[in-house]
């Protein structure tokens, strides 16, 4: 064969290959895409059983259990529209507050509540995370006297 | 008298401004009139350090005697704290960071202006003035939209207090050292910008950058490596990467700069890859100020995020734009002339540079896809989304297996011959059988660990029988000294694998309710809660924890994590400070989650096998990078004497 011939079957060989790697990893990144949504979308869609995705909202006031002798956890968050029961089990981080946002990483149940993963709540205390803000049913000046109120 | 002092560091800033615009000046516009601009450049390029340092001096000053009539100091300092984070308070926040950020910026001119006289006059100059366009751009980033010195309309009693985070000997340290390598890579990219404008790229240019880039890569490492172990104990987790935006801000340049130190290798030794060593340098330092960009301008919400002022955003975005838009040009429109005059062989050293480079330029760009994806998507409004761990461990893990394979064998290589593959072979598989007798010694099932066991013999065992093979032949002499560094280097990076396989595959957590008097069982270790007391610091109270740790019956350490709470945090939110055994074959961790009952907490108890080899990993690697420098530095004075 000629050198020419060669190369291009090398050049054949390493596109081909880089073309079913590009196609991996666009598959590897579809897949590990961690959607948000709100308590009110939740109840408007379907989700594949064991999906995990984020939710977020306001911790509703007073509705933080503990348990005493496990580290399980439960709470309802709420987008001002719709709540939904978070369960937990594990250490809350030190910013979780009653009437304060949160990001929660998770799947649904079949009974409707949400199982979390993981609980979000940054480094900052007067910090609203903007998903939350965002997908509120409120404006930002109801919502600042909403959780006036709520905090009182 | 004293009070003026914030007035005067204001005026450095505005004299250290004037004269970066002399710099830049001098090139481009005064030696039209007859100028003699080389002295001035010269001149101007060492003030601006000075000037800077005395502004910089004044604002410490002024944190030090509590000065609350300055707008910066009243929102991160107080009264109360100690003297230590009253200085590391001058770059906790946004204003004084960037301030830093200058200073450093033109402390690395500083350096290249003294010692820089061996270039060519002509590129030294052009170099020099490229330097002082990017010292001026972020002194008018400074002075107008992020001025540190400006005043309070009334001043307050006592200052807000710096945010409790980051009172810390970590904190003290971690931004300095990553911004000496952020900035550090500004040399870096205006050399590669000055070869753009000169269409040439000598040999000899080479050798010059080399102690530089890795200088900076140093710094950068050092920067990281700290600021993931302030995470790993102040945050209260226990992990050591988390792959959260704000890490990979700082990993991209980090990934981008290996790629480039070793493309310089093959442009100072072979006098190839010219064109690809400058895009590697250009892409480095956009890198670095792309994450200036994310992390400064609120986009990302962390710790490190200020006050989200989106004046700031856009300038640093414009800056961003022009820098990376002229650079990119000037590269497209020069490349072709800059040739390499050397090619080389499909199986060869050469060739495997090459795949590292690429490998790197990859692992690069999938962090950079999984950063910024979700921002853009969020920026459109298209859908709020976010990338995890899973993510990275299923792209950027598998792009560095073969990367550390390479990592043993190309320096065993030789450029002339490819005669060693059959060696590389027998040393294979000698290195399997050794993995394979630890395994079964240690009877690993987890096969995370065997291919980390197998990563770090491969590494090792490779370089040491090429060292011993060639001390034999060779006097220990210049082969030696110039391999020196990349050899710790190297095994830097294979202890960091040895440690981050086997703390990520055997770590123990347990999180628990635990009464005092309980006790748990975590590996060979029994922890004893005995009890929790007040004691309280200059600036803050705290509850202390008592955890007796017992193996075989005896003590061997107590742990007293604790819960803060600062007298100047207003909403009463409380601070976790983790208790910690470090060991270099394990970490034993304890952190406090809250109070459930009037005597039970609930408890973090952590087992981190080997977690130390990640930080100590990393610091090897600098250790090399520094003996590389040294012995360059050496060389190339022995050849300018003779």
């Amino acid at each position: 064969m000629k050198k020419r011939t060669i190369r291009i079957y090398y050049v054949l060989i390493i596109s081909f290959l880089l073309v079913i790697l590009f196609f991996l990893f666009i598959k590897i990144f579809n897949e590990n895409l961690l959607f948000y949504r709100s308590p009110s979308e939740i109840s408007q869609t379907e989700f594949p059983p064991g999906y995990v995705f984020r939710i977020g909202g306001v911790v509703v006031n007073n509705s933080l259990i503990i348990s005493k002798k496990t580290t399980d956890i439960q709470f309802y968050i709420t987008d001002f529209e719709k709540k939904i029961l978070v369960k937990y089990s594990g250490i809350l981080p030190d910013l979780f507050r009653e009437g304060q946002g949160v990001v929660i990483r998770g799947k649904l149940l079949s009974d409707g509540s949400f199982l979390a993963e993981e609980v979000l709540a940054k480094h900052d205390e007067t910090y609203m995370p903007p998903e939350v803000s965002e997908s509120l049913k409120i404006n930002k000046k109801q919502l600042e006297e909403t959780s006036k109120s709520i905090v009182k | 008298m004293i009070n003026e002092l914030s007035y005067i560091g204001y005026f450095f800033l505005i004299l250290a401004m004037l004269n970066s615009f002399l710099l830049i000046s001098s090139k481009t516009i005064l030696y039209k009139i007859n100028i003699n601009t080389a002295g001035l450049i010269s001149l101007t390029s060492r003030m601006h350090f000075p000037i800077l340092l005395l502004s910089f001096l004044c604002l410490i000053y002024s944190f030090l005697i509590d000065d609350f009539s300055v707008k910066y100091i009243s929102d991160n300092s107080n009264s109360a704290l100690p003297y230590f984070y009253k200085v590391s308070a001058v770059w906790a926040g946004h204003e004084g960071s960037m301030l830093l950020w200058c200073l450093i910026l033109s402390f690395w001119m500083f350096l290249v202006s003294k010692s820089s006289e061996s270039l060519d006059k002509e590129f030294r100059e052009n170099f020099l003035s490229i330097m002082g366009f990017l010292n001026f751009g972020f002194l008018l980033f400074l002075i107008f939209t992020s001025d540190p010195f400006e005043k309070n309309l009334s001043v307050p009693i006592d200052g807000r207090d710096l945010n409790p985070l980051l009172q810390d000997f970590g904190l003290i340290v971690h931004p300095p050292m990553l911004y000496m390598g952020y900035v550090g890579l500004s040399v870096v990219f205006s050399f590669a910008v000055t070869c753009c404008i000169h269409k040439e790229f000598k040999k000899e240019w080479a050798t010059w950058l080399r102690p530089w880039l890795l200088l900076s890569w140093s710094f950068l490492t050092l920067g990281i490596a700290l600021g993931s172990w302030w995470a790993y104990y102040e945050l209260g987790w226990g992990g050591w990467w988390f792959w959260d935006p704000v890490e990979n801000a700082s990993f991209m340049p980090w990934l981008m700069s290996t790629a480039l130190v070793h493309s310089l290798i093959m442009t100072e030794q072979k006098n190839i890859f010219k064109n690809w060593t400058i895009l590697l340098a250009i892409f480095a330092f956009s890198l670095s100020l792309l994450g200036t960009f994310l992390v400064r301008s609120g986009i990302l919400v962390s710790v490190h995020s200020f006050a989200n002022d989106p004046t700031r955003g856009i300038f640093i975005l414009i800056f961003l734009g022009l820098i990376i838009g002229v650079s990119l040009l000037l590269y497209s429109l020069n490349a072709d002339k800059i040739k390499d005059n050397q090619s080389f062989d499909l199986i060869s050293k050469e060739s495997f540079f090459l795949i590292n480079n690429i490998l790197l330029v990859t692992a690069t760009f999938t962090v950079l896809l999984g950063t910024i994806y979700p921002l853009i998507l969020d920026i459109f409004g298209l859908e709020k989304i976010s990338v995890g761990t899973p993510y990275y461990n299923l792209t950027f893990l598998p792009i560095m297996i073969p990367l550390i394979i390479l990592a043993g064998v190309i320096p065993t290589l030789r450029f002339d011959n490819n005669s060693n593959l059959k060696n590389i072979a027998i040393n294979f598989i000698f290195i399997a059988l050794t993995s394979l007798v630890f395994i079964l010694i240690f009877s690993i099932i987890n096969l995370y660990v065997m291919l980390g066991l197998f990563l770090f013999f491969w590494i090792t065992i490779n370089l040491f029988i090429h060292l011993f093979k060639n001390l034999s032949w060779m006097h220990i002499g210049n082969r030696f000294k110039q391999n020196i560094g990349m050899y710790f280097a190297h095994i830097g990076l294979a202890i960091f694998t040895l440690g981050a396989t086997i703390v990520e595959s055997n770590k123990i957590e347990k999180e628990l309710i635990m009464k005092t008097g309980d006790t748990i069982k975590v590996n060979k270790y029994t922890f004893e809660f005995e009890k929790f007391f007040r004691e309280d610091g200059p600036n803050y109270e705290s509850l202390k924890g008592k955890f007796n740790v017992f193996k075989d019956g005896k003590l061997i350490s107590v742990l007293n994590p604790e819960k803060r709470l600062y007298f100047s945090n207003q909403s009463g939110m409380p601070m976790t400070e983790a208790g910690i055994q470090p060991g270099l074959s394990r970490d034993l961790y304890v952190s406090l989650g809250n109070l459930v009952d009037d005597n039970s907490w609930s408890v973090r108890i952590y087992y981190k096998p080997l977690v130390r080899l990640v930080w100590l990993g990393a610091l090897i690697m600098v250790l090399g990078a520094l003996l590389s420098i040294y012995f360059q530095i050496n060389r190339n004075k022995k050849r300018r004497t003779t």
